[in-house]
């Protein structure tokens, strides 16, 4: 074997973006429960360690660089540092929305919530899993778990409108619900939007595994859902 | 002023090859246990600074060099035994040049020219040299054969061993994978990465692709000077100086 030196920086590459992949699904876990429990200092802390999530991405995306810059990476290779640092972008924009609801939570801290959280949870259990998923689809090159990954997408897009209809619902028959129920289409909106980083985390896997990158949504209602969004599907 | 890191450096370093400036006011302070490569286009003069570091242009005739040389914190160009300096400052050139003599007395020879006799100080130099070059496994066997008989690639780790086998500080490096394969440069590419962890090691090179793989520190040199001079990763993704973009990136002349 040569290019012993090559070799060890992409292993070193492989190992940042563990870990980072497990400090974005650890904020995730965190948000999800600071908001479930109202447990401020958590939120406070899922707030705080995005920076840390940053650093990442800067740290990673410097190494690609240099590599591109100094190792004439090829075939396999280049679609693995390019990959890393396209989904990189994602993983820091879930960071970003794992912040976004921490925020959230700190300022709906003394309020009773407007009604029990039932499909939120679910929506970001769900959002959560997907990011997971990608990651590790990242990680192991799986490219059917990628696939699943992209699947799954829907179903996150489901829950938010279901949310979004009931939420509507509230404010109409309690107009003073109005700024709470304006936080939780934020966090449901931060939710989805993590979904979709996740889809594009695994379309970018599957363009490092094949060579081919494609947009592997389906959408199954997207014409029912333009013209009307709200309709229980 | 000599920091920890230093292993060599100039002053004010002028070279002339008759009327003809090769090298004007060069400067340079290169690191220990690094990897420091030279690039630039022909006639740039980087050759001709690497041989000053163990004093090869004394050779030439009508050369004039002026400015000063330490190696730690001696000048070389001053009371220094040459034999004592070429043996801490070894060179490895751009085609191999082994000996035309047996693989074994390849690697023997400069222990043997520094007075050692005993045959197991030898045997233990030319199996510790050729294990270092990478290279023992392809060649225990057939010690006793002549050394001409290797690859490209065997020859030009043969020198390196060759050069290890006296025990330098430094390992000056002319263009040494110029004339090989590009799997042989790979292996050669290798081994200095491995070798760094010892010695000093101070590469000119042409493939500018080379310098970015496998140094620490770059000195890009044109018409006789320095022109910039930093971390590789600086200089190949952020150089300062116009000139040294426009040469990495091939858009130069």
């Amino acid at each position: 074997m040569t290019r012993n030196y090559f070799e060890k920086e992409l292993e070193q590459l492989h190992i940042e973006m563990i870990k980072m992949g497990s400090l974005v699904e650890e904020s995730i876990e965190n948000t999800i429960q600071a908001l479930k429990k109202q447990d401020i200092d958590l939120a406070w802390d899922v707030f705080k360690n995005d920076d840390v999530i940053d650093e990442y991405e800067q740290r990673i995306e410097k190494h690609c660089l240099n590599l591109i810059a100094r190792q004439q990476p090829l075939a396999n290779d280049l679609r693995t540092i390019s990959t890393a640092l396209k989904i990189i972008t994602d993983m820091e924009r879930i960071g970003d929305h794992s912040a976004d609801i921490a925020e959230i939570t700190i300022r709906m801290a003394n309020e009773k919530y407007i009604k029990p959280l039932i499909d939120v949870p679910k929506m970001a259990d769900l959002a959560k899993q997907m990011v997971n998923r990608s990651i590790d689809a990242y990680i192991k090159q799986d490219l059917e778990l990628a696939k699943k990954v992209c699947a799954s997408d829907d179903e996150v897009d489901d829950l938010f409108f279901k949310i979004v209809l009931e939420l509507i619902n509230i404010v109409k028959s309690d107009v003073s619900a109005i700024e709470q129920a304006i936080n939780f289409m934020f966090i449901a909106k931060y939710l989805e939007r993590m979904a979709d980083h996740a889809t594009n985390i695994a379309e970018w896997v599957v363009y490092n595994v094949t060579g081919e990158h494609e947009h592997l949504t389906r959408y199954y209602h997207k014409d029912d859902r333009i013209r009307n969004p709200f309709i229980d599907k | 002023m000599k920091s920890d890191l230093q292993k060599i450096h100039t002053q004010n370093l002028d070279l002339f090859y008759g009327d003809t400036q090769a090298l004007k006011d060069v400067s340079i302070s290169l690191e220990e246990k690094k990897v420091t490569a030279f690039i630039g286009p022909s006639g740039c003069g980087k050759s001709t600074f690497l041989k000053t570091l163990n004093r090869m242009n004394d050779l030439v005739d009508n050369v004039k060099i002026s400015g000063k040389v330490f190696l730690d914190n001696l000048n070389i160009y001053e009371k220094y035994d040459i034999v004592e300096l070429r043996k801490r400052v070894g060179m490895v050139f751009q085609k191999p040049n082994p000996f035309p003599m047996s693989i074994y007395d390849n690697i023997a020879y400069g222990p043997r020219v520094h007075g050692i006799k005993s045959k197991s100080i030898l045997n233990e130099i030319v199996e510790k040299s050729l294990k270092n070059a990478a290279l023992w496994d392809e060649v225990k066997d057939r010690l006793k054969q002549n050394a001409l008989g290797l690859s490209g690639g065997q020859q030009q780790r043969l020198c390196i061993a060759r050069v290890l086998a006296v025990e330098p500080e430094v390992v000056l490096m002319d263009e040494p994978t110029s004339a090989l394969d590009p799997l042989s440069t790979l292996k050669i590419e290798d081994l200095i990465n491995e070798l760094k962890k010892n010695y000093t090691i101070i590469i000119v090179t042409h493939n500018m692709q080379q310098a970015g793989r496998i140094s620490d520190k770059t000195a890009f040199f044109l018409l006789g000077e320095i022109v910039e001079y930093g971390s590789t990763d600086k200089i190949f993704s952020v150089p300062e100086d116009k000139r040294t973009e426009d040469y990495i990136t091939g858009r130069f002349g």
